[in-house]
């Protein structure tokens, strides 16, 4: 029997100005790119509170992207810096509970990037099928 | 009555929840891919969902009625739309919504298009499963969200114009016109930007200062405008309607309203520097005037310049110089601002291979616009650099540092062309035995009577246009003289031209301080690097900040008449705010959960704007500054501070939803997924 290939759920969060708008670019444009993530839009990054990365991985993500402004353009001015230091804090709690923090990813990307935006969903895709089901999902799904 | 009614809106809010889905097919671009009518039977059995439909169209007015009927027929207090992205119509349903008696923001609305359809097209199968995935995530939502109330604001009848170039004149002018109050911000000492430096304008050869200056001294004269030259805008607050803005005025050392202009002291002044208004071709003195007729009329003491001699102060008859005055910072409240800052030429040094910068007698095309001027350093008369004497050969290149992908600059710049065959029948008029080559890739004559002007230079004034981008400039170290190496790509011959003169078309790009006001304003920028435009057809000058717009060449390459164009359609849009007098802003601001805190202060600390204050130790947010980022709210340890409209529970019930099938599953009566 051969086994399906592994096909991660990806969950991304991404603000409204810059990254959500560089994915709209990127349809806009017919980029094509695979279709794992689930995109949750919020205003800014300093809204990514570090639990809701900690909740989709204990729900059975397999990775968890995060994408903002690039640092100076913030909408909010600064709140990138802000998602930037939770991310950072984040990746050295996850080994913790058993998760490579490599399923935890940061992209500035802009409104006028909607090609960088389809080459992060490839990559990103690419380096958590490589990765495996996430320990944690693989519970999760019993 | 009314109230009743009001009263019976309310509870129906918040009421279980009553939701009705909606599924666009977007003619074929979702439908093509996406099995619409799979999702919508998928959604009719989600908790909750009340009626799932699909539909051809759902911003066009029938696919708005379905909703409205539903909201009525079926009682729903719910509404989620799977169609494109809530960025494109997100208004359009919420504006359905409450025609229908409902609340706009309990609304809700899946991206299976951009994010969809358009990106997974060879993967129907993969993008109806995403799509379901979608709309059970933005059913999730939708279940928690909460009505809102925009806030009205009062909007200043006062607009604040960065940049005196004469997209900024022009839209100061309208807008002055029109009644508003108008802070015109200009940084160097006098207004004018780029078009004060040109000669002659194409296509019709308007003396460029003689179309210009007049409208310099209109804005003089406004009695609405208040121009503040030698000064930059350092501090921005606020939001639309309500502005706070910090401007440093320079000191000049020179009283404003003392100087009559008479121009004594820079004869007397003993030092002389490079004029940056001649590009550095002409000298002027330490204390000056930009040119002539610079608007305002008011010496200014370059500071680094300035010996302190005090040869200026003893000639000054209305003794005007203070050279104690100190910069001034001045703090100003408006409604709306406009960005004119303009743009700057290519540095024409990174394309080492024409020798710019090496070569006496490789100049760039603003440099020739100053030597042919009568006001510029030669009186008008073009000189080789070299030597001095009159160019028999001239020849221009263009697009140096457009449609150049090498030095970053993909774009054309849109003028060089037509500027080139301006100055290269100019010269011909003057001197019709000249040799006068343009080396091209493609002329673009664009414009109102733009080809025909193009036309009349090859046939009438035997200019010689030879297609090819020249590899390198050669000068002959003896005679100064230039050899341009170019392959006629019409011919298919290489070729060697030699003048006396070549004039680089430099390109235009963004103004070299555009980062600095980037910030200030929170603006984004293209591809480009250029200010980036709210939409690229439908929005072409409003930014994505609401209250602020773009006039000029600070958005893209222009000519002047699409520059005084754009600069009116600025003010136009400018205007509409403050002549409403008040708008709605978002309601998506931070608010606190009072039994929740516990005064830790952390929200406090994390808020870059001040929003938060501790009253009877608990934080307290002050909804008129919030930007509702949502900093503060991830920050807090209690789940105390909440973001309207993105609350924990929200967020939390998409990222279930986003991973757990059965979570939302478990239909609830009349379930039918109906189709028209
Ligand atoms: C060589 C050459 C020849 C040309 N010939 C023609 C022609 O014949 N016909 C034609 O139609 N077009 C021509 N153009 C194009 C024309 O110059 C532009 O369309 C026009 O100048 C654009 O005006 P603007 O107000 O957008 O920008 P600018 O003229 O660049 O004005 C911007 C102004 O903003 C000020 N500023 C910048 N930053 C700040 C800040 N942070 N704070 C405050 N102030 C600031 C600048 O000092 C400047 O005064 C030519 C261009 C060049 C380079
Ligand atoms: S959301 Fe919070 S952090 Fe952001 S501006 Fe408002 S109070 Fe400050
Ligand atoms: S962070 Fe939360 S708990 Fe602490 S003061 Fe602010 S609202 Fe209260």
């Amino acid at each position: 029997m051969a086994m399906a290939e592994f096909e991660p759920k990806i969950v991304a969060f991404m603000c409204n100005w810059c990254s959500y708008a560089g994915g709209d670019l990127a349809g806009t444009s017919r980029l094509q790119y695979p279709p794992n993530a689930r995109i949750i839009r919020l205003m800014c990054t300093a809204r990514l509170d570090p639990a809701f990365v900690l909740k989709a991985f204990a729900e059975g993500a397999d990775g968890v992207l995060v994408a903002g402004c690039h640092i100076g353009d913030c909408h909010y001015v600064s709140g990138n810096l802000k998602a930037e230091k939770r991310v950072k804090m984040l990746k050295k709690l996850l080994p913790e509970l058993g998760i490579e923090p490599e399923r935890l990813m940061l992209r500035w990307i802009s409104a006028a990037e909607g090609e960088r935006f389809a080459n992060t969903m490839k990559e990103f895709i690419a380096r958590v099928k490589k990765l495996g089901p996430s320990p944690l999902s693989v519970s999760a799904r019993g | 009555m009314a109230e009743k009614k009001a009263e019976r809106k309310a509870e129906r809010e918040e009421e279980e929840p009553r939701i009705g889905v909606y599924v666009c097919h977007c003619g074929v671009n979702i439908a093509g891919v996406v099995d619409v009518k799979e999702v919508a039977e998928y959604a009719s059995k989600l908790k909750n969902v009340v009626i799932a439909r699909d539909y051809k169209y759902m911003c066009a007015d029938p696919g708005q009625q379905l909703i409205k009927d539903d909201i009525k027929e079926h009682k729903l207090n719910r509404i989620v739309v799977a169609a494109c992205s809530p960025r494109m119509h997100e208004p359009t349903f919420r504006r359905a919504l409450e025609e229908a008696g409902l609340n706009p923001f309990l609304f809700e609305q899946a991206n299976i298009r951009e994010h969809n359809s358009w990106v997974h097209m060879k993967q129907p199968k993969e993008a109806t499963e995403k799509a379901k995935d979608l709309t059970r995530m933005a059913v999730a939502r939708a279940r928690r969200l909460e009505p809102q109330q925009k806030p009205k604001v009062k909007v200043e009848r006062a607009a604040l114009v960065i940049g005196g170039g004469v997209a900024g004149i022009q839209s100061a002018l309208d807008l002055a016109d029109m009644g508003f109050k108008v802070y015109l911000v200009e940084k160097t000492p006098s207004l004018g930007g780029k078009m004060a430096q040109l000669d002659k304008t194409f296509p019709t050869m308007d003396c460029s200062a003689c179309i210009l200056t007049p409208k310099m001294v209109d804005a003089a004269r406004h009695e609405n405008i208040e121009i503040i030259t030698y000064a930059e805008v350092e501090e921005v607050d606020g939001f639309i309607g309500n502005f706070t803005v910090k401007i440093r005025k320079r000191a000049k050392q020179v009283l404003e309203d003392k100087c009559t202009g008479c121009g004594l002291c820079a004869e007397a002044c003993p030092v002389e520097v490079p004029n940056e208004f001649d590009q550095g071709l002409g000298v002027r003195k330490a204390i000056y005037v930009p040119f002539p007729q610079a608007v305002p009329l008011v010496y200014t003491i370059d500071d680094e310049a300035c010996l302190g001699c005090g040869m200026c102060e003893a000639v000054c008859g209305p003794e005007a110089i203070d050279y104690d005055q100190k910069d001034e910072v001045l703090e100003l409240k408006v409604g709306t601002i406009i960005v004119a800052t303009g743009f700057d030429q290519f540095d024409a040094t990174r394309k080492p291979e024409y020798g710019y910068g090496r070569y006496e007698n490789v100049i760039t095309g603003l440099e020739y616009e100053r030597l042919v001027n009568a006001s510029g350093p030669t009186g008008g008369k073009l000189l080789r650099p070299s030597d001095g004497k009159e160019p028999h050969r001239i020849g221009f290149i263009l697009c140096v540092g457009s449609r150049d992908a090498k030095v970053g600059n993909p774009y054309c710049s849109r003028v060089c062309c037509m500027y080139s065959i301006k100055n290269a029948r100019l010269y011909k008029e003057k001197h019709p035995e000249a040799e006068v080559y343009i080396f091209y890739m493609d002329i673009r004559a664009y414009g109102k009577g733009y080809e025909e002007f193009y036309r009349q230079a090859q046939e009438e004034y035997g200019i010689k246009f030879i297609r090819g981008r020249p590899g390198e400039v050669v000068e002959d170290p003896k005679t100064k003289n230039l050899l341009v190496r170019v392959e006629d790509t019409l011919l298919g011959l290489p070729l060697e031209v030699e003048l006396d003169l070549v004039v680089l078309a430099a390109g235009m790009e963004p103004a070299r301080d555009s980062d600095k006001v980037q910030r200030l304003l929170r603006l984004s920028r293209s591809a480009d690097g250029f200010f980036a435009e709210a939409h690229p057809k439908l929005r072409p000058v409003d930014t994505l900040t609401d209250g602020i717009y773009l006039a000029g060449t600070c958005q893209g390459p222009k000519d002047i008449p699409d520059t005084v164009s754009q600069a009116s359609a600025a003010a136009a849009r400018a205007a509409i705010p403050m002549a409403k007098g008040e708008v709605e802003t978002e309601p998506i601001v931070a608010f606190v959960r009072k039994e929740l805190c516990i005064g830790c202060r952390i929200c406090e600390r994390t808020c870059d704007f001040g929003v938060i204050t501790m009253v009877d130790r608990k934080a307290q947010v002050n909804e008129a500054i919030c930007k509702g980022c949502g900093a503060c709210a991830a920050a807090c340890p209690t789940g105390a501070m909440q973001i309207r409209h993105f609350t924990d529970e929200q967020i939390y019930a998409m990222i279930e939803a986003a991973l757990r099938e059965e979570a939302e599953e478990g239909g609830r009566e009349e379930v039918k997924a109906e189709a028209r």
